[in-house]
């Protein structure tokens, strides 16, 4: 079952292609959106929210987002990188407004939230650091309890130690209710190695990859080697390389079919920020 | 977490060089060989397994899926992974790839040093004599 399922998604915008993209959000996944700024990930996201018009399929819970959009919408928690939150409320006054707003609002989950992220409930927004405001935002999208949790870089700007706050939260929301999802889009790829199931990767409007975090973590690597050795390797055996003064470095997909082939055994593990980096910069 | 408290530990490095994965498939191994973990006995779930170690619950899925193609575990579906019963062939199996990998290693020393292979067999003897 699929929470999300995307197919040939387009948008074009004076100067930007976002170009026919698909991918799924499986029940039970955290799926990490990356790429560079203005890739494509926000304008897929608020394709996903029906904000900007599109061309191609998105499903949510099954059913057309553009026909059921109301329905869809009472189920789904969001967090917009531009989320406003008036600097005259507090998080009180906001309990009372998004009161009226959902029908499933619980109220008491929203106050145990603000409690455990050691939020104050009588203080104005306005006079708020920027990580609590982000926990303010965190907090009004969970505590609907939805099945489903979109957010747009929700660990930007937050010290580690929040950040791995929210992230053993996010895990223990879809430890509750299997059937639950969430798809986060953040630079701060380290975060994704320790809670996405799922790397969904866009580059210039396009997906260039959509693998288990597991596979993008154990299965790649990056291999140095003079020049010699890397006129080797057969083009269907890297993903790209950069040429350095003293060496190569080239990024591979397989590690252990690498070594049993070509016998070399040195092959570093590179972060996630290193694989996107060889999809952007390396050649091939 | 209490099927793990006293009787198993699941220890994840980031120097090991080894999957993640593996290092999981391997500790579990580790406790069922020496009997922390018992026939019958069930294993965490995968989700909870994944968010203690904060990993991916696919990660675990691959390690208890290993687990289970070399006939440690067996997972019955809607109630868990429970330890299989032991089986001797595949234990002697696991414990004579052991052997083996010591052996690779022993091999690799006497080429560099140019030891010969009688020396070896010698030391061997003397070993299993000293134990007698």
């Amino acid at each position: 079952m699929n929470n999300i399922e995307v197919r040939n998604l387009s948008k074009e915008y004076d100067g930007f292609l976002l170009d026919n993209v698909s991918f799924d959000v499986p029940a039970g996944a955290i799926v990490g959106l990356i790429g560079e700024n203005g890739a494509g990930k926000t304008t897929t996201i608020k394709a996903l929210f029906n904000i900007i018009g599109f061309k191609g399929d998105v499903k949510i819970f099954g059913k057309d987002s553009k026909v059921y959009e109301k329905e869809i919408k009472k189920d789904i928690g969001a967090l917009f990188d531009d989320s406003f939150l008036s600097d005259y409320l507090n998080c009180k006054h906001i309990n009372k407004i998004m009161k009226d707003f959902y029908e499933t609002w619980d109220e008491k989950k929203y106050f145990d939230l603000l409690k455990q992220f050691d939020l104050p409930l009588n203080k104005l927004v306005k006079d708020f650091s920027s990580g609590m405001k982000m926990k303010v935002k965190i907090a009004v999208a969970m505590a609907h309890s939805p099945k489903l949790l979109i957010l747009d870089e929700p660990t930007s700007g937050l010290d580690p130690v929040v950040r791995s706050e929210i992230l053993d939260l996010f895990r223990k929301y879809i430890e509750e209710d299997e059937s639950r999802s969430i798809l986060l889009s953040t630079h701060i790829t380290t975060d994704l190695e320790h809670i996405s199931d799922y790397i969904l990767f866009i580059d210039n409007g396009k997906i260039v990859l959509d693998v288990p975090t597991d596979e993008l973590l154990e299965d790649y690597g990056v291999v140095k080697c003079s020049e010699e050795d890397f006129l080797k390797i057969k083009a269907e055996d890297y993903v790209s390389y950069k040429k350095g003064k003293y060496q190569y470095a080239v990024l591979i997909k397989n590690k252990n079919e690498f070594k049993r082939k070509y016998g070399i055994t040195t092959i570093d593990k590179p972060s996630i920020d290193d694989i996107m980096l060889f999809y952007i910069r390396g050649e091939k | 977490m209490e099927w793990l408290g006293d009787e198993m530990n699941i220890i994840i490095t980031n120097s090991s060089g080894l999957p993640i994965f593996e290092q999981i498939e391997n500790s579990i191994k580790k406790a069922i060989f020496s009997n922390d973990l018992k026939e019958g006995e069930m294993l965490p779930s995968v989700r909870s397994l994944a968010n203690e170690l904060k990993i991916s619950f696919l990660t675990v899925k691959r390690a208890y899926d290993e687990l289970e193609k070399a006939g440690f575990i067996k997972t019955i579906q809607g109630k868990g992974s429970f330890v299989a019963p032991k089986n001797l062939d595949l234990i002697k199996e696991e414990k004579l790839k052991e052997i083996q990998d010591y052996m690779e290693k022993i091999y690799e020393i006497t080429k560099i040093s140019n030891i010969s292979k009688d020396e070896v067999e010698e030391l061997f003897k003397m070993i299993f004599e000293e134990e007698l």
